[in-house]
């Protein structure tokens, strides 16, 4: 990192801090939140500052911070003079549109909101261009079309605004993403994501086989953000834009980010034939073509908005010529575009505000009634125009001359002939912007009483022009700039030597042309307009939007065809594709042969598969009798529990067997609400299509399975086994691997779990206060209810019962580090216990008798797991990281303690807390369907009087 | 018995998919239900079976185990899965006792809304 290189993603990041400013600031104002709104900008313009005569020098400041070194992704930055250039124009312009929108927004737009989107966009675009990885440039290239759309469609209230904004993002954000694609194949062929290594790889990029499609997927990123032919459209819609906006983002910055592209890439890509023919070929046309349509435009920004196409087509023109003053010649024309062009769209903001119409048939001999505006607009226009003493024509010379040594497919005159027609319609459009809008005479008819805005309002554009003006005349000063940025681009020193007066040159006699040319067109104005207007043009907007539509149609079709809204399609769509997409994995791949042989079949596990079959069937065939399902679903469960015990995963067993149990009870309670059969609806033809799909996932399982069985292949098991009982403490290596080696995946486990159980009572409490609730209350008690609702020998035995199972809990949970056992056995085998009561004496009477929220529960379980792995950090150890020892405590055999032991016991409480909390909702709803509470234990006390022993009221 | 681990699993897997193919939400719970055991027991087989072998170690050195790593993953699963099946059925209970029916396809009901939708258009 070289001196200054800190500085730079304090830069980078500046505007998106600043961004958090204008929307706490617009409470105390509009000015005070146009003021800080500029502080960050001011900001990243001082440091830029400081930073330049290091790059003047010629020296390039570099600053790199690691991200994600595993995808190459680095937060690298880098200023050069390319950057520095576009980095200075960004802010400083950015701070002109900041002073210039604060008078340009009325009082009922949200100004925060507005310069939070500009400074964003600011951010993205200095992103853009300090970046050194190319991934990372993406981020932000992706940023500018996002933060852009929110500028374009700032006012939300016209759908102008937002369909231009739409047609930005997809025409930008398509071009974006084909970008994503090239730049990837450029950094795979280079080897590095990094700019500064690929931009040394020239010569070995040029010669890959992947140049073109690289250059071509570039390349569309680059054309629709700079607007060139044939994606130019999305520009001039955009102008629904705010004119701030558009002064910005599609004179200034954003449209240029394509141009930044291509000089940034011009020593890897440019020099062959495919860069000339693409690049100049379609600046070309792009030039020629925006600045006809500019002259046929009524509005002033859509003038504007044509016009800047057209510049931004000499620019790639002028970047395809692939020679070193073209270079030159670009990125002098870069900076003089930005000075006259953002003036004059600030103009045209300033007639739109003053005279409430941009359009310039109803405008004109305003001259007289703002004259600062006049001049301002009349100095700029004619720099756009290309005509002497202004910047403008300095730079309009040299792409003619440099288009007057072009040859094109062997043609030496159409590349000039073709200049020199852009160039003379640029001049009618210049002319027409200043004569049709300006002079004549004054009218009567204006929407509103025009005249120059408060000082505030033309500081900025008229400082411009000041540029417009000194750059023209003293075009020297302008070098070291010029030569720092062309220096950057070609990769070598570079020599400008700017003048206003060339000599009698070829391309001064191509501009004589020009001017006489667009003074005949603008007298023909109106005839030519009419002609205009009566020839079919294709209207790009049109194209669009059936595009858009047949493409929205297709998706619609295709979502529609897959999503009717019947679930049980999607899941016989999802599972079939699933089963085609693994055979297909199958039978492309290749497959070792069995390594293992295969353990004998005892007869009791020979019986055991038969009763897992057996039952399988009959929940399928009997899914319709509920309950009979349910009773089947158990013997299912108490098979696997049994397979897991004789193939050696006694934890397995025993978690099982538990969460068994509570399901099965779950799923009682939920059936006592839900109808007790499944009628039979489905037609024999789609009981047999879900047969051949269940039959085939199946296959496709079992064989799976079969695989994985009968191979060896090594795997991570046996670091777990040999570091279980020195590092973790433990020699249960099941459970170290839960509480220790794999604690964080235990973590997040039972915070879902948590997350579960809460769930579940907050959607209870919403239905139990929503119309289901009133049902249920509104529901006859069925009548084949049992009077003996809490039998006295359920009761008896589960109090029994009671301090035994909470005493095989805790002692499950103690061994649970060295023997099968631990928090999630030893919470589900507590839970039962408790289950127990709720199901013998009710679930008022229980309820009344426990103290400890179940919610509570569940924090405190996640807080302890949480602390536990905190207090690694005080040791200086990474988040969960175990410590123990060994206690030994009175009568007790001696047993590790660690801080295992104390997450175990998080997960422990979370367990119970969870599964209590979930059953405990369902349960719930027994209350509300007509439930009544029994103060007794039991139905039938024998300890009391007989009288007494009546039930409940019911 | 490494056949009957795997016909097993598709046993169980092909039985699940037939159920959450069905048309109401209780055969569906139970469909996924078996969908579970069938993904536990496939996990646990990835870690290939072995008979007295627990992964507990052993005092004396020469003792095998079998593979604790696919158990650990297992064993959270399995009470995930609870978690999972629990939402499940308030889902479906919400829905029976709101609707009135516990079928699980919406297919009538977005046709009325897409019949609404064109009166409202014409």
């Amino acid at each position: 990192m070289s001196d200054g290189g800190s500085l730079l993603p304090i830069i980078a990041a500046l505007p998106f801090l600043g961004a958090l400013i204008p929307g706490l600031m617009i409470r105390a104002g509009r000015t005070a939140c146009a003021s800080f709104t500029a502080v960050p900008t001011i900001a990243a313009l001082v440091m830029l500052g400081t930073l330049t005569p290091a790059v003047l020098r010629g020296e390039v400041i570099t600053a790199e911070i690691m991200w994600l070194p595993q995808l190459g992704l680095e937060a690298s930055f880098f200023l050069d003079g390319l950057g520095l250039l576009f980095a200075g124009m960004i802010l400083g312009v950015g701070l002109l549109i900041t002073l210039y929108a604060r008078f340009y927004l009325s009082g009922e737009d949200p100004m925060g909101q507005f310069y939070t989107y500009l400074l964003l966009f600011q951010g993205a675009m200095l992103g853009i261009v300090l970046s050194d990885n190319i991934l990372l440039l993406l981020i932000f290239w992706e940023l500018t079309s996002l933060s852009s759309f929110l500028l374009i469609g700032y006012w939300k209230h016209l759908p102008e605004g937002r369909q231009g904004a739409r047609m930005a993002l997809a025409v930008t954000g398509a071009g974006g993403l084909a970008m994503i694609a090239g730049m990837l194949i450029l950094g795979n062929i280079a080897g590095s994501y990094n700019l500064t290594d690929i931009l040394a790889q020239g010569e070995a990029i040029r010669a890959s086989e992947w140049y073109l499609p690289a250059l071509i997927l570039i390349l569309l990123g680059a054309f629709t953000k700079s607007a060139q032919f044939p994606f130019h459209f999305w520009l001039p819609h955009a102008m629904a834009a705010p004119t701030p906006v558009s002064a910005y983002l599609h004179s200034a910055t954003m449209v240029k980010a394509g141009v930044f592209l291509m000089a940034r890439m011009w020593p890897v890509l440019s020099g062959t034939p495919e860069w000339f023919y693409i690049v100049a070929t379609v600046g070309l046309i792009t030039m020629v073509l925006g600045a006809v349509i500019a002259l046929f435009k009524d509005d002033l920004k859509a003038l504007l908005a044509f016009s800047t196409v057209s510049h931004l087509g000499l620019l790639t023109m002028l970047l395809g010529f692939g020679t070193e003053k073209a270079a030159i010649a670009a990125v002098f024309h870069i900076i003089n575009h930005l000075t006259f062009k953002a003036a004059l769209f600030m103009t045209a903001g300033i007639v739109d505000h003053e005279a409430h119409t941009r359009d310039i048939k109803r405008l004109g001999g305003l001259a007289k009634l703002m004259p600062v505006t006049a001049v301002i607009a009349t100095i700029t226009a004619l720099s756009m125009a290309g005509i002497a003493p202004f910047n403008g024509f300095i730079s309009k010379e040299k792409m003619l001359e440099e288009a007057v040594h072009t040859v094109w497919w062997e043609n030496p005159w159409i590349v000039p002939a073709l200049a020199t027609l852009g160039a003379v319609f640029s001049v009618a459009y210049s002319l027409r912007f200043i004569f049709h809008v300006f002079g004549g005479p004054v009218r009567d008819d204006y929407p509103a009483k025009p005249h120059d805005p408060p000082f505030g309002m033309w500081a900025a554009p008229a400082l411009l022009t000041v540029l417009v003006v000194v750059i023209g005349v003293m075009p020297f000063l302008a070098e070291p700039v010029v030569n720092m940025a062309a220096t950057a681009v070609t990769g070598q020193e570079t020599n400008a030597y700017l003048k206003l007066w060339h000599g009698l040159t070829p391309a001064l006699y191509l501009s004589v042309v020009a001017v006489v040319g667009g003074i005949v067109l603008l007298l023909l104005h109106r005839p030519l307009d009419r002609a205009w207007l009566a020839a079919p043009r294709p209207e790009a907007k049109a194209i669009f939007e059936a595009l858009v539509e047949g493409v929205a149609a297709l998706s619609r079709g295709l979502a529609e065809g897959l999503h009717n809204g019947a679930i049980s399609r999607y899941l016989a769509i999802f599972v079939a594709a699933t089963v085609a997409l693994g055979y297909l994995a199958f039978t492309s791949g290749t497959m070792s042969p069995p390594t293992r042989e295969m353990l004998p079949i005892p007869p009791v596990a020979a019986a055991g598969w038969l009763l897992l079959i057996g039952a399988t069937g009959l929940v399928v065939v009997n899914h319709h009798s509920r309950f009979r399902a349910l009773v089947l679903i158990g013997v299912i469960g108490l098979m696997i529990s049994s397979g897991f015990v004789y193939l050696s995963a006694p934890d397995l067993a025993l978690t099982q067997i538990s969460v068994e149990t509570v399901t099965i009870m779950l799923l009682l309670l939920a059936l006592y609400f839900l109808p007790k059969t499944t009628p039979r609806e489905s037609s024999a033809g789609r009981k047999l299509r879900d047969g051949a799909i269940a039959v085939a996932a199946g296959g496709g399982v079992a064989a799976l399975a079969m695989a994985f069985l009968t191979r060896d292949f090594s795997s991570i098991s046996q670091f777990h086994l040999a570091n279980s009982y020195e590092g973790g403490g433990g020699t249960n290596v099941v459970n170290v691997i839960l509480v220790d080696f794999r604690g964080y995946d235990t973590y997040g486990e039972i915070i879902v779990l948590g997350i579960a159980g809460l769930t579940i009572f907050a959607l209870m409490e919403a239905l139990l206060n929503g119309p289901a609730g009133r049902k249920l209350k509104a529901a006859p008690v069925p009548p084949d209810r049992s009077r003996d609702r809490h039998p006295l020998m359920m009761v008896v035995a589960t109090r029994a019962m009671m301090p035994i199972a909470v005493m095989v809990g805790i002692y499950i949970f103690l061994r649970g580090h060295n023997q099968p056992g631990g928090g999630f056995v030893a919470g589900l085998v507590i839970s039962i216990a408790l289950l127990m009561q709720y199901m013998a004496s009710g679930f008022a009477w229980t309820q009344s008798r426990q103290r400890i929220e179940y919610h509570a529960m569940i924090g405190w379980g996640a807080a302890i797991a949480g602390l536990t792995g905190v207090g690694a950090w005080l040791g200086g150890a990474p988040f969960l990281t175990s410590i123990y020892g060994y206690i030994k405590l009175p009568f007790i055999e001696k047993f590790g303690i660690g801080s295992a032991f104390a997450f175990d016991l998080g997960v422990f409480l979370t367990v119970l807390g969870a599964v209590m909390l979930m059953l405990y909702s369902l349960s719930r709803i027994a209350r509300y369907a007509g439930e009544t509470v029994n103060v007794e234990p039991m139905d039938y006390d024998p300890s009391l009087k007989v009288e007494q022993n009546k039930p409940e009221a019911e | 018995m490494e056949m009957l681990v795997a016909s097993a699993v598709g046993v169980l897997t092909a039985g699940g998919v037939y159920l959450i193919l069905r048309l109401r939400a209780f055969p569906v719970i139970l469909g996924l239900a078996l969908l579970s055991y069938a993904v536990n027991v496939f996990l646990f087989s990835t870690g290939r079976l072995a008979i007295d072998a627990p992964p507990v170690l052993s005092k004396y050195g020469d003792a095998t185990y079998s593979d604790p790593l696919p158990q650990a993953l297992v064993l959270t699963a399995i009470v995930i899965s609870f978690g999972m099946t629990a939402v499940l059925v308030m889902i479906a209970l919400g829905a029976y006792l709101e609707a009135d029916h516990d079928r699980i396809d919406m297919t009538d009901t977005d046709d009325d809304s897409a019949a609404a939708e064109k009166e409202r258009e014409a």
